[in-house]
């Protein structure tokens, strides 16, 4: 075979006319599609279907500087039962938490089927040392967090060092290995643009990411419904492509029914019945849950219950 | 707890029924012809049956306006242009036009289910597109009706009289907004007949004039079939003639005002290309196909029918448009998530079934989705045809119906030269991140609306119109108040 002639770094010969490019994003036409999908009216039984999925993908989380052992052994048994009087309602995927609270959300949920997942990589903003960052994943995945929520430096992706973005990804995943899972938080709400974002996705998902998560939930924008969106045709571009499955996570804001709703009919619309499953979609959230406890007594009774009849947690 | 092993698999998620209600529409068994302020019995006495096109029950008995029908009517609009509105300062006809619009935005509900009833489309776009730009329309107007001298520098526009308009059944509000509101700015008064099938939301309007309490005779509103058309185009007292709808009528009705001095407009067929190059971002891309072509059931003039895509990205495309379209859910036009709703008539089902049929017998490769239709109504299943051939009927004649036909181009040049080798140029799309690319191709396309990385979007203030077999003058924006005055130099 030919080899091709000296060329300048970053340049790839297009011999085949590959799907995924890197392409670009239209705003307007992505917005105006998410905007449709988000007036789908989903009634009674097509509802429950849905909250009773939502779920069943949730990642039920608390990730402040007051988190405490005790706060976190409360939102454990929350997610594991998440209404004590209604045998019906399932557990919820997992509880996400700093790493310090690992051992005591393993603790909890030990024998359930709810997992551990932990932020690492210098959570939320990524702003450290690469050798602090792979530490701390190598504390978590040995602490035993069956999931892993890193973040990509933003710093380095705005300011065009891409590859050190994926290079990071890339030592992550080596660390988590088949122990732990890698979500991947791309923070949609510092990339500015919608090519920023499926750019950012494309390089996640090339280091290695089992998950590409849109937000940390601590910056001013978090889960959109056209970012979350234009992720989804990523991750079905590379699917086309390649066959390889690429779960999506979406976080941040995310706090009553309808909204969580109006994300799983985007999934459905874009990926099909196969991405609805907490395998490859997850919801991020700490006081969703409530809220569609609320909606399914509503469903099935037809009336609103007072909020003191759900726990808080 | 429920353990995750006893978690149900998802087989099916089907949304359950979401029907907007119709219990806000009350309709009358039947009606008359709205002339001179207040329905009036028809002359002719005769009346014929409006159904929903999506069910094929019947909703009301409307009138057939004969020559003597469409006589008095003429005759009330000249009474009240001679009479009232002509004479009104130009700012007492602004505020009619915003009456008018906030009326229909109070009833913006009543009328997106009724057009939906009537006309089959589904009541997401009526609600979401006809009816706010139906008002919008009134609004844009209304800001106009004072300020013409502005819109017209160093003329003195006066109006010219008596507009007869006769408008289409695709979007039967819509385009009673963009033809009266810019005719009342300008002081003209009017008689509309809405389409054959679709007269309801035009009778229903009749009482939002009534409550905006515009002075009798100004506007006329009369039913009836293309004969009454043609009374209205012949009658001697008509000065201008607006008529959105089929090449083959525009045609005649040019033929029968030769000589006459009246002014017409024409808004005609259109069979436009949708243009996608190698560097258009995709997903979005087929979107703006999708919504080209399945928007309003493909009864769009400015339909994008004609898909015309780069080879090298030929094959991505299609994938991803045939996967898209089987998500479209084609069904009750009341459903709030119905994408694509029903046929407007049988005489239009049949009509695209037997293009379709042509494009299957000179050779087209044809795809559908799989899809439920309900057993009653008129339904035709979203379809496109590749390996199409320039000289298929479907790539020349305009369908008017869910049918996309496909076809390649490998440079712009040739591109532009296939998208204008047609004897339309109503509307065409362009899809590409280079911007000095967009405005070459729009300097060279022989259309009169070009979109550019969208498709099928409306606005009061942006004229709309075509070129060759497709009409001429323009609806819309300043343009759009030419039709309606007289210039004299100032």
């Amino acid at each position: 075979m030919a080899t091709a002639p000296a060329l300048p770094g970053g340049f790839e010969l297009p011999l085949e006319p590959r799907l995924p490019r890197l392409g670009s994003v239209d705003a307007v036409a992505l917005e105006e599609r998410a905007d449709v999908l988000s007036k789908r009216s989903i009634k009674r039984e097509s509802k429950l279907f849905a909250l009773d999925l939502a779920i069943r993908m949730m990642d039920l989380t608390t990730l402040e500087g007051a988190d405490t052992p005790g706060k976190v052994a409360a939102l454990s048994s929350k997610g594991i039962r998440p209404d004590p009087g209604d045998l019906a309602i399932p557990s919820v995927a997992a509880i996400c938490v700093y790493p310090n609270l690992v051992p005591f959300a393993l603790e909890r949920t030990k024998g359930t089927d709810v997992k551990v997942a932990s932020v690492a990589t210098a959570f939320p903003s990524g702003q450290s040392p690469l050798q602090v960052k792979l530490d701390e994943t190598k504390w978590v995945v040995e602490a035993g967090a069956q999931e892993v929520d890193m973040v990509i430096d933003r710093g380095a992706f705005l300011s065009g060092r891409y590859a050190q973005v994926y290079d990071e990804v890339v030592r992550v995943k080596e660390i988590c290995g088949s122990r732990a899972h890698l979500k991947v938080i791309i923070e949609t709400g510092e990339l500015g643009t919608y090519d920023n974002v499926r750019r950012a996705s494309l390089l996640a998902i090339a280091g290695g990411a089992d998950f590409i998560k849109t937000s940390t939930g601590k910056a001013a924008t978090n889960a959109t419904l056209p970012v979350a969106l234009c992720m989804l045709e990523v991750i079905r571009d590379v699917h086309e492509e390649t066959g390889r499955v690429v779960g999506m996570k979406v976080a941040g804001g995310i706090r009553q029914s309808k909204q969580a709703v109006q994300f799983l009919v985007q999934v459905h619309e874009t990926l099909g019945l196969a991405w609805l499953t907490p395998d490859r979609y997850r919801i991020g959230a700490s006081t969703l849950l409530n809220d569609m406890l609320m909606q399914i007594h509503k469903e099935r009774t037809g009336r609103y219950q007072n909020p003191d009849y759900f726990t808080i947690d | 707890m429920r353990r995750a092993d006893k978690a149900p698999m998802a087989t099916a998620w089907d949304y359950a029924p979401a029907p907007e209600s119709r219990d806000i529409v009350r309709l009358q068994e039947r009606y008359g012809l709205f002339i001179g302020g207040k329905f009036v019995e028809p002359l002719s006495g005769e009346r014929y049956t409006t159904i929903d096109p999506a069910r094929e029950e019947p909703l009301s008995e409307v009138a057939q306006a004969n020559k003597a029908d469409v006589d008095r009517a003429v005759k009330s609009a000249r009474g009240a242009f001679d009479g009232t509105w002509s004479k009104l300062r130009p700012s007492e006809r602004a505020k009619y036009l915003f009456r008018i619009a906030r009326i229909l935005q109070e009833r913006a509900r009543e009328f997106a289910v009724l057009e939906s009833l009537n006309g089959g489309k589904p009541i997401r776009e009526s609600r979401d597109v006809d009816v706010p730009l139906a008002a919008a329309h009134f609004f844009y107007y209304a800001g106009w009706a004072d300020k013409l001298e502005y819109a017209f520098p160093n003329r003195k526009p006066r109006p010219i009289g008596v507009a007869a308009q006769i408008i289409p059944w695709n979007f039967p509000l819509l385009m009673l907004a963009w033809k009266i509101a810019p005719a009342l700015a300008a002081g003209n008064t009017v008689v509309l007949k809405p389409a054959e099938t679709t007269p309801l939301s035009a009778l229903l309007f009749c009482d939002v004039l009534r409550q905006a309490e515009l002075p009798p005779g100004v506007v006329n509103i009369i039913t009836g079939d293309g004969r009454t058309g043609a009374e209205m185009v012949a009658h001697p007292g008509v000065d201008k003639i607006a008529f959105t709808g089929s090449t083959e009528v525009g045609k005649a009705i040019q033929r029968t005002l030769a000589g006459t001095g009246k002014r017409l407009t024409l808004e005609l067929g259109g069979k436009a290309a949708n243009i996608i190059f190698d560097d258009a971002p995709l997903d979005q891309a087929v979107e703006g196909i999708i919504n080209g072509i399945y928007f309003n059931q493909g009864h769009v003039c400015c339909a994008g029918s004609r898909l015309l895509v780069q080879e090298s990205i030929y094959e991505a495309t299609i994938a991803k448009l045939k996967r898209r379209m089987r998500t479209l859910r084609v069904g009750d036009p009341l459903d709030k998530n119905t994408d694509v709703g029903a046929i407007n008539s049988k005489q239009q089902l049949d009509k695209i079934a037997a293009l379709v049929q042509s494009g299957v017998d000179e050779g087209a490769e044809i795809y559908q989705p799989p899809c439920k239709l309900p057993e009653r109504g008129y339904w035709f299943v979203p379809t496109v045809f590749t390996n199409v051939a320039q000289s298929y009927r479907i790539a020349q004649e305009e369908i008017f119906g869910p049918v996309l036909s496909v076809l390649t181009f490998r440079t712009p040049d040739e591109a532009i030269e296939k998208a204008n080798n047609t004897p339309y140029g109503l509307s065409a799309g362009v899809w590409t991140e280079k911007g000095s690319r967009i405005l070459a191709m729009a300097q060279k396309l022989r259309a009169g609306v070009i979109w550019a990385n969208t498709y099928n979007r409306f606005d009061p203030a942006s004229p709309f119109g075509g070129y060759k077999e497709s009409g001429f003058g323009r609806e819309g924006g300043r343009h759009g108040l030419e039709a309606y005055v007289a210039l004299d130099d100032a």
